[in-house]
């Protein structure tokens, strides 16, 4: 990744992480009904996978997908119209923070049933072989995932037929408010897993947007060629708690300092500085991704809120909700 | 690559409602490339009831995939694909089993394109061997029909005849919403016409199976030719019941039946699934909002006892509708 590139994802994962401190204030502002699962400290998996796929794969989230939203070309206005339940959100007002979905850009939604979403998306890599293409589909999940059935149903269908899906985990060390490494059989919750449907499972420092993007690019290409399925574990910490309501506590406080030094865009600063890249370049595109998210904040406040008519469309293709004559 | 109507077409009059879901999914499949099928022993095996026989030999096993016992992955794939182009046609092989990956049918299928204001649209079908009579015990005999009309976003077949299995493969196949297609393992080796090339029934369209005008017994599936026996027993009483096929739960046809009731004013509903919260219930309720003053006596259900499905066949006799059981209740209700 030249100097370039790196800078304009820098200026990506800035705007993600001031969109998620903007959700965190909203809500404490009481703009933000609901709940949120923040994905601050997320930020390289997300814009690093992204800047290897094409604009034509699919991608599947969580409820904890904001970054994976935005890395996927959603704004942060109509991102945060969605959080804020205005008509402008990217659903509608009808989804939420745990729903955001793009479809016109290949984001294929955000499940909130843990571990859910990832035999939807072998079966989009099923699909994309029985039409000839060569997209990739590719499944974000939290470490949580990796000990639900679906997690290893997908896997090992995905690998039997050899589908071009990407597994990719994001190991944040805390499932929901238990640690991971608790309540699991293996050290590595994902990687480990991955020889026992026969595909590779790969560790990378998810904090470090070049090591995500070089990961996911040569296992898209793998799988773009018909070689199959393969598991990345992306190790990574999220800021904020698991949900709004959770303080996380129960984090060693020296845990939580060591990884707060490992902030994926301090890390991503350096490089671009190693590069060559002057200071006040890089502080430019703070000021461009602070500036894009408080215009978005206040044009997702000024917009309507919902047509009352709306919770009653949708249900059917036909745009309605008629269950009987 | 062997033709499916063709073999059965030589020679045979008739068709049996097995060999009808066959045919319903072969004559989708040759229509639109699109249409593909997966699940358990579905390709080589033609399936557990033999409900697929030839599919795979006709259209090959891309398109017609054998899968592990993954309830799960199964319907999540058909999701994806569907969401992607596709029109997937999943079996689950006991209805019961839908228990198995109910998270995608109450969760996710039915309420992504609601959630993501109207973006995605699923169009899949999750084809099932549904109810009981068959002696297979509590894990594989029950009636689930109900089961999926607790959640918004799934329409609901239920087909009783093998020309209706056809023409409502085909709707439910080229519909753009998710359906859950129940097959009664009861009716399996039952017969009938088969219909003309390019016959569809469409969903939400219930039929009148026999006129009369002293009482409406409204059936689904394998009650209805409970029904119809009741009907010829009760005729010769002199008590005329006519007799309702709802066909589909989801959209429901309440015209048809509201209809009915204009000429006949008593209402029965015939239901295999237990009573309690059983579609009967729903169905009985927009009667009584919509179509009190056509009534000249309460409504009735006959219906499962609620509890699980009994192995010995006297058990199960004791707990499923009968013709009896349904007898004895429309004395009752024209006697009033």
């Amino acid at each position: 990744m030249d100097a370039t590139e790196l800078l304009a994802r820098y200026e990506q994962m800035a705007v993600i992480r001031r969109t998620e401190k903007a959700a965190h204030d909203l809500f404490l502002h009481g703009l933000v009904k609901g709940t949120t699962h923040l994905a601050a400290g997320h930020e390289a998996i997300a814009v690093g996978a992204s800047a290897a796929l094409r604009a034509d794969d699919y991608v599947f989230a969580t409820y904890r997908g904001h970054h994976h939203a935005l890395a996927r070309g959603a704004t942060p206005e109509e991102c945060l119209a969605e959080l804020m339940s205005r008509a402008t959100g990217l659903c509608k007002a009808k989804g939420g923070s745990m729903h955001l979905t793009k479809a016109a850009t290949g984001m294929l939604g955000s499940y909130a049933i843990v571990g859910a979403h990832l035999p939807m998306a072998v079966g989009a890599a099923w699909s994309a072989r029985l039409r000839g293409t060569d997209q990739i589909a590719v499944a974000f999940f939290g470490d949580g995932a990796t000990n639900i059935g679906a997690f290893h149903e997908a896997l090992n269908l995905a690998a039997v037929w050899k589908l071009p899906v990407l597994f990719v985990c994001e190991n944040n060390l805390y499932m929901e408010y238990t640690p991971i490494a608790d309540v699991t059989a293996v050290a590595r919750p994902a990687a480990d897993r991955a020889p026992a449907y026969g595909i590779p499972g790969e560790v990378v420092d998810g904090n470090d947007v070049v090591a995500v993007h070089e990961t996911v690019e040569r296992l898209a290409r793998r799988a773009r060629a018909g070689d199959g399925p393969a598991l990345i574990e992306a190790q990574t910490y999220r800021h904020f708690g698991h949900s709004r309501a959770d303080p996380a506590t129960y984090r060693p406080a020296e845990e939580v300092e060591r990884w707060l030094k490992h902030d994926p865009l301090d890390l991503a600063r350096g490089r671009l500085i190693e590069l060559g890249v002057a200071p006040e370049t890089v502080t430019a595109a703070d000021e461009r991704a602070r500036d894009v998210v408080a215009k978005a904040v206040e044009a997702a406040k000024a917009a309507p809120g919902p047509d009352p008519g709306e919770a009653l469309t949708d249900v059917w293709a036909d745009g309605g909700a008629a269950w009987r004559t | 690559m062997a033709d499916v109507t063709a073999e059965r077409a030589v020679g045979a009059r008739e068709i049996s409602y097995r060999e009808a879901v066959a045919e319903g999914i072969a004559r989708e499949m040759r229509r639109d490339p699109a249409v593909v099928c997966l699940g358990e022993d579905i390709g080589e095996a033609g399936g557990v009831f033999k409900t697929t026989v030839g599919l795979r030999e006709e259209f090959g096993p891309e398109r017609v995939w054998d899968t592990p016992i993954s309830e799960q992955a199964i319907v999540g794939a058909a999701m994806g694909a569907a969401m992607t182009g596709m029109r997937p046609v999943a079996e689950i092989m006991f209805s019961d089993f839908l228990a198995c990956c109910w998270d995608y049918l109450a969760n996710e299928i039915p309420k992504v394109r609601y959630m993501t204001g109207g973006q995605v649209t699923v169009p899949l079908v999750v084809r099932t061997a549904n109810g009981g009579g068959l002696g297979f015990g509590a894990q594989h005999s029950q009636a689930t029909e109900n089961w999926a009309l607790t959640i918004p976003g799934l329409k609901i077949a239920a087909p009783s005849t093998p020309a209706d299995v056809i023409g409502m493969m085909a709707a439910a196949i080229r519909s753009d919403d998710p359906v859950v297609f129940f097959e009664h393992k009861g009716l399996l080796a039952s017969k009938g016409t088969p219909p003309p090339p390019g016959h569809v029934v469409d969903l939400g369209s219930a039929t009148v199976v026999r006129e009369g005008a002293d009482v409406t017994l409204v059936a689904l599936a394998s009650m209805v030719p409970v029904a119809l026996r009741a009907a010829e027993l009760l005729a010769a009483e002199g008590i005329q019941a006519e007799v309702v096929d709802l066909r589909c739960l989801v959209p429901l046809d309440v015209a048809t039946v509201l209809a009915s009731l204009a000429r006949t004013s008593r209402l029965l509903t015939v239901e295999e699934n237990p009573y309690q919260g059983g579609w009967g219930a729903t169905l009985v309720s927009v009667v009584a909002d919509e179509g009190f003053g056509l009534l000249d006596a309460p409504v009735r259900r006959v219906a499962g006892e609620c509890v699980p499905l009994p192995f010995a066949d006297a058990l199960e006799e004791q707990v499923i509708p009968t013709v009896e059981k349904v007898v004895a209740a429309v004395r009752s209700l024209a006697a009033y």
